[in-house]
């Protein structure tokens, strides 16, 4: 079977677009590991028009809701290599192979890694991503948090309530996220701030016992017990191998989302858009599927 | 006759939610525990699973790491 549409990822700019591609009774589907990307992971959500707090787990549970009123149909598998095929474009996942005449590419961004020894060796085992969800075991332990920008301080704010003691290694010589959160932090007892740090190895035998750093010249090993990396994120692109991207690896899009191949969208944190808000990809979702389906419109 | 399945979790996280609620749409019954509240069924929960990530699910005495769905449903015969 050829689709006339098929999204990539299930975050809001892809629940998005299959909100508004069902409404318009497309042939399509939405292929994506998982459902609300980002979003899930966000812990308090205050600017989300007509939601004045809502955390990041029950906006996407809404969103859910909203894919299943329409009947969205979802594929849980990963998408391995999106490229064109004659007129069509071809979508190979992990377990399967599909046609469609177009594809909007909302895939998303996932957490950089630190790309030091012993990080992929203690993943989990001391070392995460995920300061909202694995925050509380580390309750009355050492810990450190790496980044100094918003995701870091936000990490380091959530952790010095729970943990013995925070260390908050930053690799520039001062904190970059927002002067409100700085001030919550450099005013806690149990917070110590390094900057011009920088990570070298992580250390353990089952489990994390401490990691070596860098400053400027020299080399310390702290004892500690989790590492939360929080250094930014990646575009989740490197299957799009035909797609024009910027430096950074995001989707180089046009005002109405479309790349540089013929028949293929993309929208939301995987395109090269300044801005990275919940809002704003959901908004783009919509944008991109309004242009695929004058596209498709235009191709009849 | 019934499995006996716990859940060890924290409140906020997404897989955790997404791992409950996937036993409640099944009509499994399970304890849920709260690592989150209780320090001492944490380190439990990492010397059970040799690892500190959540969720992790125990059935009948099997150790799960994650919302690893075919896993789960393997164990619970489901």
């Amino acid at each position: 079977m050829v689709y006339d549409l098929i999204i990539i990822g299930a975050g809001p700019a892809g629940i998005t677009a299959s909100v508004y591609a069902a409404r318009k009774r497309i042939n399509f589907l939405v292929i994506s590991k998982d459902i609300g990307g980002q979003t899930a992971w966000s812990g308090d959500i205050e600017n989300f028009t007509g939601y004045q707090f809502i955390t990041g787990a029950n906006l996407v549970s809404k969103f859910e809701e909203h894919m299943k009123k329409y009947k969205v149909p979802l594929k849980e598998e990963g998408v391995l290599e999106l490229k064109k095929k004659g007129a069509l474009i071809s979508i190979k996942t992990n377990k399967d192979v599909y046609e469609t005449k177009t594809a909007i590419v909302a895939s998303g961004k996932h957490s950089k890694e630190l790309g030091v020894p012993g990080e992929k060796e203690f993943k989990n085992k001391g070392v995460t991503y995920c300061a909202t969800c694995d925050g509380p075991i580390f309750a009355g332990k050492d810990v450190a948090v790496i980044g100094g920008g918003n995701a870091g301080l936000d990490a380091t704010l959530q952790l010095m309530k729970i943990a013995k003691h925070v260390h908050l290694i930053n690799i520039t010589p001062e904190l970059t996220g927002d002067k409100i959160m700085q001030d919550k932090v450099e005013g806690a007892e149990n917070v110590t701030i390094l900057n011009d740090t920088r990570v070298t190895e992580v250390i353990g035998d089952k489990m994390v016992t401490g990691i070596k750093i860098k400053e400027k010249a020299k080399e310390k090993t702290l004892t500690l017990q989790g590492i939360f990396v929080e250094i930014g994120l990646m575009p989740n692109s490197d299957f799009a191998k035909e797609l024009d991207k910027n430096e950074k690896g995001e989707i180089k899009i046009n005002s109405s989302n479309e790349t540089n191949v013929t028949g293929i969208f993309a929208a939301g944190d995987v395109t090269d858009i300044p801005a990275k808000q919940i809002i704003i990809a959901a908004g783009e979702g919509s944008k991109a599927l309004l242009n695929a389906f004058s596209f498709l419109s235009r191709k009849k | 006759m019934a499995k006996n399945v716990k859940v060890y979790s924290t409140p906020t996280c997404p897989y955790c939610i997404k791992a409950k609620q996937f036993l409640k749409d099944n009509n499994i019954e399970f304890e849920n525990i709260d690592v989150a509240t209780n320090p001492e069924k944490a380190q439990e929960m990492v010397d059970k699973s040799g690892q500190m990530g959540v969720p992790v699910l125990e059935i009948d005495g099997k150790i799960i790491t994650g919302f690893d769905k075919d896993a789960i449903k393997e164990s619970l015969g489901i």
